[in-house]
């Protein structure tokens, strides 16, 4: 068969079709965001973007009982926002087979936290499996949808970053032809009234005792024997990290399904070798229950909780042993935060909102968390998807309580975002009268995920034209005053100033909504070609306030203001805030 | 074949190491290599300092590679090699872009830009190619291929010439860039390395 280079993400999205899934339901989040893109990409299959992981889940649960092969994806913090309906769908069970993948970040390349989750699975009493490799990305998703239909249960597939984004050889197979199974109405099975729900609770408890059987049989489970001194224990890509320390020099059980455990197997493992170790990023999820059986076992004692592992790690913690290091240098780089890309157009209200020292920034999850960055450092708060409205309204509560009133609550938060879970907090400030500002920062898709459309964009996930939301109306219609509502382009200085203005002195709730598209959707990097901003450097006075908008396209250089022109786009905002009027804009 | 190999990419946001990398998993892939290669998408992407490694070999296991284990950094930024001189292997290279981008602490004056990098990293190191690319793309008609330049240069250092990197290039990139693509590298490959 042929052999190709795939990441984790396409060999699952592969996986799924080769295993004859019907239907794909999810919303962008990294490291899960190309499991859609790519499945999309294949034939017979239907792909959507949902606006967030809990609807995605549910419309996945309703194919499943439909009788259709499903697959829904999320990032760790996105299983949170589908925990409700995975609890449920844990006791009904399936028709067609259902994966559900959760993309862990250990190391927070790109997460707001380093949640485990692989202890979703015995919480919510799912099966879970954990490929190490694109390969097993592949065979396990193939694997997991006959699991899923065989025990009655939904699968939790969980991945990490590492395994998600990086690129390994895979053999490709064919797919399998899969009928969509009858519907057939059976409310005991599928509605969760509590007369209904108490028995199932005890078919879960029976489900979970043969999937534990399964998991002392299944070869997703395996034993590798090498030197016996060391024995090592461990799941997704620790197992690679540990083969590449170790090779032949320790045994190894191999974990592939870790829910349930294969408890047969690790007690017989544990016979055989001298000293056990359990190898796992994050938590001691293996090593709790694997100590709880009375097995003598070393794990977070030598290897850490906090961030991802590496080979390096391993050497140190294990054999003792720091790779030697040849080359020193004392040229220091200089410090790379992320910042928002030239052209951004969120950056105007930012730079306008910066100028105001009386403003307290609720922020949410986007490009436009960058508002925090220097030299803007607008916002205060951010804690998870949608959170900047409601986490304002509280905060716009604690003062009023306290009789504060030298402060100004402004929340922002994306098209996207908003889309995802902001527009319940939009509608609480209505009903409760919270007179707090929320930005919406309109850019017509997905940003920071790399541009995946949205209930805004105009499109589907599958390319097909969509009515685009009208959020103006949306606004409208959640109850915020049409007097108390501001659309502008943020690329308009003036106009966007005069906004904020008047929504830092409003008294009611108050919506701005800046209108732009992101200026690295390739129809505006077309639209735009040749446009630049440049400085007539007898009229530059080296002031640097142009320096203040952030935009890195800036250079200030042996006493030289200039602008880099394979960055600049010509969004103007350098432009508008130079005092002296030396930069033009060329090429329109 | 001989033990694993290990190449790191390291660069800045945007100026495209995952493509290179691409580049170069699949040419040794389609050459019989085991190969891994590992990459961070997401907030980095925007202007952060980014890493892709490449691992090949008879068999490779972890996608990750250990520090004083690389047998070459490609910096696609001038001082982006001096952050990760440390995973450099006794002996391996340095392919390094003469080319700076100053970031947003720099900007602002809160930081300073090293001076001299490449002298005082040729002090420590002494296999360093160091090559323009940034120019020699731009020369050819897109900095945007300064990326291929320096695989051109990366492949000269790995010798690995006898792979056909011109049709895997074809294979990869959209139509319309596959002569400028070709050309970047071949002029990246004609550099010199000692």
């Amino acid at each position: 068969m042929k052999k190709v280079i795939m990441s984790g993400n396409e060999a699952i999205a592969r996986g799924a079709y080769e295993a004859g899934c019907h239907i794909a339901s999810a919303y962008p989040g990294t490291p899960s965001t190309e499991i859609l893109e790519n499945f999309a990409k294949y034939e017979g299959v239907y792909a959507e973007w949902a606006p967030n992981e809990k609807v995605a889940f549910e419309v996945a649960s309703g194919a499943a009982i439909g009788g259709a092969r499903t697959l829904t994806t999320m990032k760790h913090v996105g299983l949170n926002v589908a925990a409700d309906p995975l609890f449920t769908m844990a006791y009904e069970g399936v028709n067609g087979g259902f994966v559900v993948v959760t993309a862990d970040d250990p190391g927070m390349h790109s997460s707001q936290n380093e949640q485990d989750n692989r202890y979703y699975a015995p919480h919510a009493k799912v099966a879970m499996v954990e490929p190490s490799d694109s390969q097993e990305c592949l065979d396990y998703m193939k694997e997991a949808y006959e699991i899923s239909e065989k025990f009655d249960t939904l699968i939790l597939f969980r991945v990490t970053t590492r395994v998600c984004h990086s690129k390994s050889a895979v053999e490709l197979g064919e797919r399998k032809s899969v009928a969509v199974r009858p519907y057939e109405k059976n409310t005991k099975k599928y509605i969760m009234i509590p007369a209904h729900s108490k028995p199932k609770h005890y078919e879960v408890e029976e489900r979970l005792e043969a999937l534990r059987q399964y998991s002392n049989i299944t070869p997703l489970n395996r034993i590798e024997m090498g030197n016996t001194k060391i024995g090592i224990i461990t799941s997704g890509i620790s197992y690679q990290y540990s083969k590449e320390v170790f090779g032949d020099n320790a045994s190894y059980l191999k974990i592939g399904m870790s829910y349930p455990l294969p408890d047969e197997m690790i007690r017989e493992f544990a016979t055989k070798v001298e000293i056990l170790y359990i190898i796992e990023e994050n938590e001691p999820y293996l090593e709790t229950k694997i100590k709880a059986m009375g097995i003598d076992c070393i794990g977070k004692e030598i290897i850490p909780i906090c961030d991802e592992l590496n080979p390096d790690i391993l050497r140190k913690a294990i054999l003792g042993e720091v790779n030697t290091i040849t080359y020193t240098t004392d040229v220091q780089a200089p410090s790379r935060p992320p910042v928002l890309c030239p052209g951004c157009p969120h950056r105007g209200i930012f730079y306008h909102v910066s100028k105001y020292k009386d403003i307290i920034a609720s922020g949410d999850i986007g490009c436009y968390t960058l508002g925090m960055a220097e030299p803007l450092n607008v916002t205060d708060v951010i804690t998870c998807m949608g959170a900047s409205i409601s986490a304002g309204t509280g905060i716009e509560r604690a003062n009023m309580v306290a009789n504060r009133n030298d402060k100004k609550v402004f929340a922002f938060i994306g098209d996207s975002t908003f889309f995802h879970s902001g527009i319940t907090g939009l509608i609480n400030t209505v009903y409760n009268n919270t007179p707090i500002v929320t930005c919406i920062l309109d850019n017509r898709i997905t940003g920071m995920t790399g541009h995946q459309e949205n209930p805004g964009t105009g499109k589907t996930l599958m390319g097909t034209p969509s009515p685009m939301i009208d959020i103006e109306k949306l606004v409208l219609a959640c109850g915020i005053k049409a007097e108390n509502i501001r659309v502008v382009d943020p690329y308009k200085l003036e106009e966007t100033k005069q906004a904020v203005k008047e929504a830092h002195d409003s008294t009611e709730p108050f919506v701005i909504i800046t209108k732009q598209p992101c200026a690295l959707i390739k129809d505006v990097l077309k639209a735009r070609a040749g446009i630049k901003c440049v400085i007539d450097q007898e009229k530059c006075k080296k002031c640097k306030t142009c320096l203040k908008t952030g935009c890195p396209a800036l250079t200030f250089r042996d006493g030289v203001v200039s602008i880099d022109s394979s960055m600049c786009n010509g969004c103007g905002l350098c432009k508008q805030v130079c005092p002296f009027k030396a930069i033009e804009k060329v090429g329109e | 074949m001989l033990d694993s190999k290990s190449v790191l990419f390291v660069g800045v946001g945007g100026q495209g190491t995952i493509l290179a990398s691409k580049i170069l998993t699949e040419g040794l892939l389609k050459s019989g290599y085991d190969v891994k290669m590992s990459e961070v998408h997401g907030m980095a992407q925007r202007g952060g300092s980014v890493t892709t490694q490449v691992r090949f070999g008879e068999k490779v296991y972890s996608p990750l590679i250990e520090k004083g284990k690389v047998d070459v950094i490609v910096s696609f930024e001038k001082s982006e090699a001096a952050r990760y001189l440390s995973y450099l292997k006794k002996d391996g290279y340095i392919v390094v872009n003469d080319y700076e981008i100053h970031p947003v602490p720099v900007l602002i004056g809160k930081e300073k830009y090293p001076e001299n990098v490449n002298e005082r990293l040729t002090d420590v190191a002494h296999n360093i190619v160091v090559i323009n690319a940034a120019e020699i793309a731009g020369n050819l008609g897109n900095i945007k291929a300064q990326n291929v330049v320096l695989l051109g240069a990366l492949i000269k250092v790995l010798k690995l010439e006898s792979i056909n990197w011109e049709a895997v290039i074809s294979s990869i990139v959209p139509p319309k860039a596959i002569e400028i693509n070709k050309r970047a590298f071949k002029a990246g490959n004609d550099s010199k390395v000692e």
